[in-house]
């Protein structure tokens, strides 16, 4: 039997959460609503995060556009993905939601682009 | 000289919304003026997720978040100018504006909404002692300095200050490579979102200090590095606790001040606490058809909140460039910020002519366990609310109900505290 404390980021109330952890079974204690609740079973069961940074831009108004995982991540391929993102340029133009990394560090998931950037 | 109906001063995420209520409240002529290249304002250099949960029922990042207002802004066709600066606004809602294409020249508004934003509170403000080497930026610089253009800002990095925005850098940085080594904090508490100091730093092993401030910065031509030290009650450093690291670069994260020259210029009421203008229920200062929202008005933590006060500054500048005239059979209520709440906005109420509800938001002044929310009318408490944590940075709300006030019909004080029991 295992206890962690974890603050719950389903929303900006952040309520402090009690786990108790047995094997695959999960107890929560000290959440607000079932967000809570789920947030600790995946947080200690198998966290996941969105990764966000930018990327180069060829040819384009500006020289950076933003990009993030279009969905979660195991939060361990973090640093794997980062290294994918910091590699790749793109071209312009780029739009919200283009791919600009298929597969990222073999997740299976995309990494796109959440800004628009013209040519120039 | 040109005119119009409603002139908005700022084309970030509260410009944006205002505009677009504005419209949808009928006005046609809307003018938005922008000092920046582009629309978004702050949101363009907020690429991390978690905005929009409450707006969108989504978590996007900053620049899908400003796009989505950008686009409704397209839609509705409103007009307007970017590489805009406004150097002044009297009295009578002239602004003087100057850009490269018309020169120096005066709008004549109806109705003006001032959405400005905030500025990052700089070195020069904190007194810190030490050498002025390259490699301190605020937080804010150094964020956009890798997310749009593209640098890199340093390798060894101490943070002071946990705002949410140098928690923000500090988990963007070490995503860069670079090894953040510490994040000072003068309270005894964080200044940032709960979410951001687990997602931000408990996530990279990155330790919070609070109850430390950085007392020597070294380095003649870059850091080289910086010394912090606990400090007592009095938040003055305790003389043996120094504790040195090395690194090329200082963050600074230490708070946001509102952006209210243009304020000042009118001449309008401004509240010592927020440092933002005084507004009533309909979001006007004490300047008549000068409206404010978002973070000109106070500092917010989350954009969701800044866009709806901005549809309520939108609405209501409509509703006064179409009635046009003065509103009479005023009851105008004082809100008072009591024991622990250090203010409210709006500050004042008029009970004739609010709306159905009206949401006041607030900061409490330290942080405090199992306490009520109070409301009371003229002494008589008509409302408490258990909360389990109460903190400086996260923004509170009371929503009061215009029914609420039927048997008070001679009521001159609201005022919202803090108990314990």
């Amino acid at each position: 039997m295992e206890t962690r404390e974890l603050i719950c980021i389903g929303c900006p109330l952040g309520c402090p959460l009690t786990v108790r952890i047995d094997g695959e079974n999960v107890e929560v204690s000290g959440n607000t609503c079932k967000r809570g609740e789920d947030y600790a079973h995946k947080e200690v069961l198998s966290p996941t995060r969105i990764v966000t940074s930018s990327v180069h831009v060829n040819g384009g108004e500006l020289s950076m556009v933003s990009v993030k995982t279009r969905e979660d991540i195991p939060k361990g391929k973090i640093f794997d993905i980062m290294k994918e993102i910091r590699e790749a340029s793109v071209e312009a133009p780029v739009a919200i939601g283009d791919v600009v990394i298929e597969n990222c560090a073999g997740t299976g998931i995309p990494i796109v682009a959440t800004k628009n950037v013209a040519k120039v | 000289m040109e005119k119009h109906d409603i002139v908005i001063i700022g084309g970030g995420p509260a410009g944006l919304a205002a505009a677009v209520a504005a419209r949808k409240a009928g006005i046609q002529d809307i003018l938005i003026l922008e000092r920046d290249g582009c629309l978004g304002g702050i949101l363009n250099q907020c690429i991390h997720n978690g905005f929009g949960l409450h707006t969108f029922k989504e978590e996007l990042t900053g620049p899908e978040y400003a796009s989505r207002y950008i686009d409704m802004v397209e839609a509705e066709k409103i007009p307007y100018k970017l590489n805009t600066m406004v150097i002044d606004i009297n009295k009578d809602k002239e602004v003087t504006v100057i850009n490269r294409e018309d020169g120096l020249t005066t709008i004549q508004a109806k109705a003006v909404i001032l959405a400005m934003g905030c500025r990052e509170r700089p070195r020069g403000a904190l007194n810190i002692p030490g050498y002025r080497p390259a490699g301190i930026y605020s937080a804010g610089t150094a964020q956009r300095l890798m997310n749009i253009e593209g640098f890199s800002v340093g390798r060894e990095v101490v943070i002071l200050g946990s705002g949410d925005i140098g928690l923000i850098m500090a988990r963007r940085m070490t995503l860069e490579g670079a090894k953040v080594k510490v994040v000072a904090e003068l309270m005894p508490y964080s200044g940032g979102l709960k979410r951001n100091i687990v997602q931000c730093l408990d996530d990279y092993g990155i330790p919070l200090k609070l109850s430390h401030t950085v007392v020597n910065i070294e380095g003649k031509e870059r850091v080289t590095g910086i010394t912090i030290a606990e400090v007592g009650p009095d938040r003055k450093p305790i003389p043996g606790t120094e504790e040195h690291y090395t690194c090329d670069t200082l963050l600074l994260s230490v708070g946001l001040i509102p952006e209210n020259e243009l304020s000042r210029s009118i001449g309008i009421q401004m509240s010592r606490i927020t440092s933002g203008p005084e507004v009533n229920d309909q979001l006007e200062t004490s300047s008549e058809g000068v409206f404010a929202c978002g973070n000109v008005l106070h500092v917010h933590d989350l954009v969701d909140y800044v866009s709806e006060e901005a549809t309520l500054a939108g609405t209501n500048a409509a509703a006064y460039v179409k009635a046009g005239e003065e509103k009479s059979d005023c009851h105008v209520v004082t809100l008072k910020a009591e024991n622990g709440v250090r203010y409210t906005v709006p500050q004042t109420l008029d009970v004739n002519h609010m709306q159905d509800k009206v949401t006041v938001r607030f900061r409490v002044a330290d942080v405090y366990k199992d306490r009520y929310i109070s409301v009371y009318y003229d002494g008589v408490q008509v409302s408490k609310k258990k909360k389990k944590v109460l903190a400086p940075g996260e923004m509170e709300q009371v929503i009061l109900k215009k029914d609420s006030f039927g048997e008070y019909p001679n009521l001159k004080n609201i005022v919202i505290c803090t108990e314990v029991e």
